[in-house]
């Protein structure tokens, strides 16, 4: 069964550039062995936490994203948890988010194309109601 | 918290879901001003509050957009109530949902100070 997912994960403050992208490719491996594609890396940068992680005052986002199954998400998440410099992580599941954002996308293209098609049969029409 | 109440100037319209229609919903800033039926036994004036996801067609309530969720929270951390900001049901349940995802990774306070 294939999903999305996001996955994101603090890593702490004092790891270096180098040392971060050492882990994410890492990461990115294990996720890919485990029969995952990842389709997106994203670092966030440098965040200040909004209460305090294992003592760290700020880190480093990394956001993860996705398709694959939910045995492969659990292997990486054994993974982040054994893993020393990452502090936190969350995984979130999003196709069913992104399907109803498609079908709202896909409403609302309906219902703004349509307005112009329908406003000049209106006018021709309205002048017979009223006659 | 007095100033979690001046959420995005609430601006007057019918209910949120008819304004998701047409943009019927910003004839003017005053409508029904002086008393709408119910409000006459209250001193004040108040204004009918609005969506702020209907009006401006925000579907996609991210977790990962702090700034966002930062003006449902209030001082301290808490998530504010729909009667307060004018949020409707199903916007608020999503908007929930986020800043509870945003808690869990460190990008909004549980509590703060």
């Amino acid at each position: 069964m294939q999903r999305s997912y996001e996955v994101m994960f603090i890593v702490r403050p004092d790891l270096m550039e180098e040392d971060i992208d050492k882990l994410i490719s890492t990461l990115q491996t294990h996720a890919t062995n485990a029969g995952a594609t990842v389709s997106h890396v994203e670092k966030m940068g440098k965040r200040r936490l909004a209460y305090d992680v294992k003592k760290f005052q700020e880190g480093q986002y990394v956001l993860f994203t996705l398709a694959t199954d939910g045995k492969a998400i659990h292997e990486l998440e054994r993974r982040m948890r054994v893993a020393e410099p990452i502090i936190k992580f969350i995984t979130v599941r999003t196709d069913e988010e992104h399907q109803r954002l498609e079908k709202i996308r896909k409403l609302r293209a309906a219902r703004t194309k349509r307005p112009p098609a329908e406003a000049a049969p209106a006018e021709a029409e309205s002048p017979a109601v009223t006659a | 918290m007095a100033d979690e109440v001046n959420q995005e100037a609430p601006r007057e319209s019918g209910r949120p879901q008819q304004s998701r229609g047409a943009e019927r919903g910003d004839r003017g800033d005053r409508g029904d001003r002086g008393g709408s039926g119910r409000d006459q036994g209250r001193k004040f004036f108040r204004r009918k509050k609005v969506c702020r996801f209907c009006v401006e067609k925000i579907d996609d309530i991210n977790y990962k957009d702090v700034r966002l969720l930062q003006q449902f929270v209030a001082e301290r951390g808490k998530i504010v109530p729909r009667r307060l900001t004018g949020v409707c049901t199903p916007h608020q349940r999503r908007l929930t949902a986020a800043i509870k995802r945003a808690r869990n990774i460190a990008l909004l306070p549980f509590a703060a100070r």
